[in-house]
């Protein structure tokens, strides 16, 4: 089943995988010889050769349509297949960003009414659509809140706070906007140490980051309370939607008083993930930040849409509209479940995560055993005592035919193994998954070894990393 | 009735409340204040899936689309013939749920196919490495002078005036926070470069379609110390020199012409090139081929400490999900077409380009904008203004050029790609002739 060879290694000259169309049109001079290249050298390989490459490839990848993906913090959520359908229709695909407005009026009204309705599911005030990633979004948001304390003449506001629970993004998006980061440290529940918040806290600091639920998968409970402490030394309250999954159709960002929040549309609203992309990440805003939105967004003029620019915009964050076959997916989903539906995605993510937490924190330690959201964290503590790692668990996983879930993140927790379970999981599922670790953490004890050596059913075995990054090795060669 | 994405029933989920030990799902909600808690939302009604198809194909057929319409726009996204080959790859659902392949032995579908299209990128733009994506061009450019910077810790980036002003914009949103000064100037000849300048951003070739001597631009760049950037079209470089050869140290461009629909401005694809030696200060993630533990060859995620899930605040870029599909979609599109097809389709697009503009400019009124050789595009100076003549062809059912008489004086860049038919340009022309 392992492949041992890449493209070049089946190649052979005079292969094509596809017939062209010959010229129809009078040949010109082509330019001179200095010009063009003669050194470009690609693989040429047949069409029936080159399915059967990818179709082999295919089969070593594990995909949510093959099982359990329980990636904590990720939210591999089952895509629905009808979303695939729609985005191909041509009137989706085959359109130029540049064409006339006139001509676009079905792609602007979608992008239009996706705007408003995550505006609603997040409270706030204004969409725009154009971040293409979550980290874009990040981006979109600290770039907004710059150009606001600007625009407010309020320049000192040198410092962006960031929970130490926070996904890597959050700082290196700061840093990216020549911001100093402090990190704040949570306390011995999981929740934000708020009298450390209090002690960061002056008129230096321009917002805090926060993810909620945190990456920690918990609900803070002193979300009025951060809110109203940011707040009155004047910062801001922005939002990371990563783990929205857990709050829609039940609890909005605007209502916890967020002024900014992105949201991920290839987690919570179920676009696939592509292997890595592409992903789309929106920013919601309340008003006092619409005006600094990214270009553009779409307004309604009369019956027409258009596109706008907003009056103190950010700027553009890519060369078009941020990236619309995603758009069309979570615009069908949001429409395919409606409100009730959403708080069902809401309901049944958290009570399968707590689920899974009661079921297995007599086999896991459990760092933080309170209620959690949509995603339960357990930590080696327990395996390590008898010399197994987080590491060990998740690649013994594979062997039982699951994703493993997230691992050593967030770095708060030593050895975490993070579950998100998700909505699309059937009680069935999480009962086979669970079973899973149970019989792990008792190999742990008794047959260590399997552990150390797993995986053993995949198409390769552990591989060596520090090699990798010793000697990197990062592409093939041809030459003519 | 419940939905098919939820699969526990009401039964599933009372069951499982009493294993958790409650007896309502808002217990579980605890630790989120009442008064936030079952918000109202107004949203419209479910639909199924019956109405919701219904009602996507009616709003996909209010856009006029370019396979009903023949259009010539290009200025960064490109209307190409894509295989079949592409989307049922692309459309194994192995690949396309599956998420960043961090669990490596789970993921070498995803990892070897990256593998591939890193070489191939390196192979188009003979350059030494390549990363495995970035969002689009634009904000590849953007990062590649962010990493520019770094290299050279100067804080000056110069942009030549012939550079997608797009592209300038995303250039300009991601570097104005850092402390860096921007500038644009209209031609590397008269660039004189102080010890301060990071890098020189170039198009190749230029955004108005003709190409500006690449050797002098690194020259330029070089004798100050810093870095060439130079922003390159794929199709160009399936026949053009390689900015590899002339000497430039980051090639990015967009890659959505190979193999991806131009879906109205995205999904597309940055895909980012550099020498070697920059490999540590590289955005965006990187794979790499290794052994296993039996010593077969395998392939990983590496070089991971550059990156924001590790570096935090000091990592090379927040960029954490790229474009995967589009570069899994990219490589499989220039495997199927190879070195042969790949140059057949670019002389394809260049010879009919040439067609049009020869035939465009005998045209009373019109003229070629520049007497300069060109790949694809062209600049088309009209006897009016472009906004006038684009509604004219737009009955015609025809999307002309781009209006840029913001740049040029009723200048119309037009592109050609092998879609355009004889009969398709022929129409053009007949059509424009009425001016």
């Amino acid at each position: 089943m392992r492949h041992h060879y890449v493209l070049p290694d089946i190649s052979k000259p005079g292969k094509i995988g596809c017939s062209l169309p010959a010229l129809d049109v009078p040949a010109s001079d082509l330019p001179s010889k200095d010009a063009l290249r003669q050194d470009l050298a690609l693989p040429q390989v047949s069409e029936v050769e080159l399915i059967r490459y990818f179709t082999d490839l295919s089969r070593l990848n594990y995909g949510l349509d093959t099982g359990f993906y329980p990636l904590g913090s990720c939210t591999m959520k089952y895509n629905p297949k009808l979303h695939e359908d729609v985005a191909v229709l041509s009137g989706f695909t085959s359109v130029h960003p540049y064409q006339p407005d006139k001509s676009v009026q079905g792609a602007l009204q979608l992008m239009f009414e996706l705007q408003g309705l995550l505006t609603e599911i997040t409270g706030m005030n204004m969409t725009s659509l154009s971040p293409m990633g979550g980290a874009q979004g990040e981006l979109a948001n600290i770039l907004m809140l710059k150009a606001y304390f600007r625009d407010k003449k309020d320049l000192k506001r040198k410092r962006i706070l960031v929970p130490d629970t926070a996904h890597g993004t959050n700082p290196a998006t700061a840093a990216m906007c020549g911001f100093e980061i402090t990190a704040v440290p949570s306390d011995a529940d999981g929740n934000l140490d708020l009298e450390k918040l209090k002690s960061m806290l002056n008129d230096e600091v321009i917002a805090i980051t926060l993810t909620m639920p945190t990456t920690l998968g918990l609900f803070d409970p002193h979300i009025e309370e951060i809110n109203q402490l940011v707040h009155k030394c004047g910062a801001l309250l922005c939002g990371d939607g990563a783990n929205l999954n857990s709050l829609i159709g039940k609890v909005k960002f605007g209502d916890m008083g967020f002024d900014c929040v992105q949201l991920n549309l290839h987690k919570t609203f179920s676009t696939p993930h592509g292997g890595g992309g592409p992903g789309s990440g929106p920013v919601c805003v309340k008003e006092h930040l619409a005006d600094f939105l990214p270009s553009p967004i779409v307004a309604k003029q009369g019956d027409a849409y258009t596109f706008m620019t907003p009056s103190k915009s950010v700027g553009r964050l890519g060369s078009a509209y941020g990236n619309f076959g995603v758009i069309v997916k979570a615009y069908a989903y949001i429409l395919s479940l409606g409100a009730a539906g959403m708080k069902q995605v809401s309901e049944n993510a958290v009570i399968n995560a707590n689920y899974i937490k009661e079921k297995l924190k007599d086999s896991y330690y459990l760092p933080y055993d309170r209620t959690c959201m949509h995603e339960v964290i357990f930590a080696e503590k327990w395996q390590k005592a008898v010399g197994i790692s987080t590491m060990d668990v998740a690649k013994r996983l594979l062997d039982y035919g699951f994703h493993p879930p997230t691992v050593y993140f967030p770095l708060v927790v030593e050895g975490a193994l993070m579950i998100e379970p998700t909505e699309t999981e059937s009680k069935e599922t999480l009962d086979a998954f669970i079973e899973a670790m149970k019989t792990i953490a008792k190999e742990a004890k008794e047959n260590p070894d399997i552990l150390h050596s797993a995986p053993h059913n995949t198409p390769v075995k552990r591989l060596d990393e520090v090699a990798a990054a010793r000697k990197p090795d990062l592409r093939w060669k041809m030459t003519k | 009735m419940s939905s098919p994405y939820v699969p526990n029933v009401d039964a599933d989920r009372q069951e499982m409340l009493k294993a958790i030990g409650v007896s309502t799902v808002d217990e579980l909600f605890k630790d989120v204040p009442k008064k936030f808690l079952n918000a109202e939302f107004k949203l419209p009604p479910p639909l199924s899936e019956l109405e919701l198809k219904e009602k996507l194909r009616q709003i996909a057929s209010k856009n006029v689309n370019t396979e009903e319409y023949a259009c010539f726009l290009g200025a960064g996204f490109y209307q190409h013939f894509i295989p079949s080959v592409i989307h049922h790859v692309t459309g194994r659902s192995e690949f396309y749920t599956a998420y960043t392949p961090y669990q490596a032995e789970a993921s070498q579908g995803t990892l070897q196919s990256i593998y591939e299209y890193q070489s191939m990128i390196c192979q188009l733009t003979g350059m030494e490495i390549s990363n495995a994506s970035m969002y689009e061009c634009g904000s590849a450019a953007a990062e590649a002078a962010l990493m520019a910077c770094r290299i050279t810790k100067r804080n000056k980036v110069v942009v030549l005036s012939t550079v997608n002003p797009r592209y300038y914009e995303v250039i300009s949103t991601y570097t104005r926070e850092h402390g860096i000064e921007l500038e644009r100037v209209d031609a590397a000849s008269a660039v004189k470069l102080g010890q301060d300048y990071a890098c020189l951003i170039v198009q190749y070739p230029t955004f108005l379609g003709y190409f500006e001597d690449l050797g002098s631009s690194v020259q330029t760049a070089h004798e100050s110390g810093a870095l060439l950037v130079a922003i390159a079209s794929p199709f160009a470089l399936a026949m053009y020199k390689s900015p590899g050869s002339y000497g430039a140290d980051i090639v990015v461009g967009e890659g959505q012409a190979l193999g991806n629909p131009m879906s109205f401005g995205g999904p597309g694809l940055g895909f980012f090139a550099c020498r070697n030696e920059y490999l540590r200060q590289m955005p965006g993630r990187l794979v790499g081929k290794t052994v296993d533990s039996d010593g077969q060859p395998g392939f990983v995620l590496t070089i991971s400490t550059r990156e924001q899930h590790i570096k935090r605040e000091r990592a090379t870029s927040n960029i954490c999900t790229n474009e995967g599909l589009v570069a899994l979609a990219t490589m499989v599109y220039i495997a199927t077409l190879g070195e042969q097809g790949l140059r057949h389709v670019a002389e394809l697009c260049y010879h009919k380009a040439h067609y049009a503009e020869k035939e465009l400019s005998k045209l009373k009124g019109y003229s070629s904008a520049f007497n300069k050789p060109f790949f694809n595009e062209f600049v088309l100076r009209c006897p009016r203004e472009p906004r006038l003549i684009n509604e004219a062809l737009f009955e015609q059912k025809i999307i002309g050029g781009l209006d840029i008489s913001n740049i040029i004086p009723n200048g119309m860049l037009i592109c050609v790609t092998e879609v355009n038919t004889k009969a398709d340009i022929d129409r053009l022309v007949k059509a424009a002739a009425r001016f």
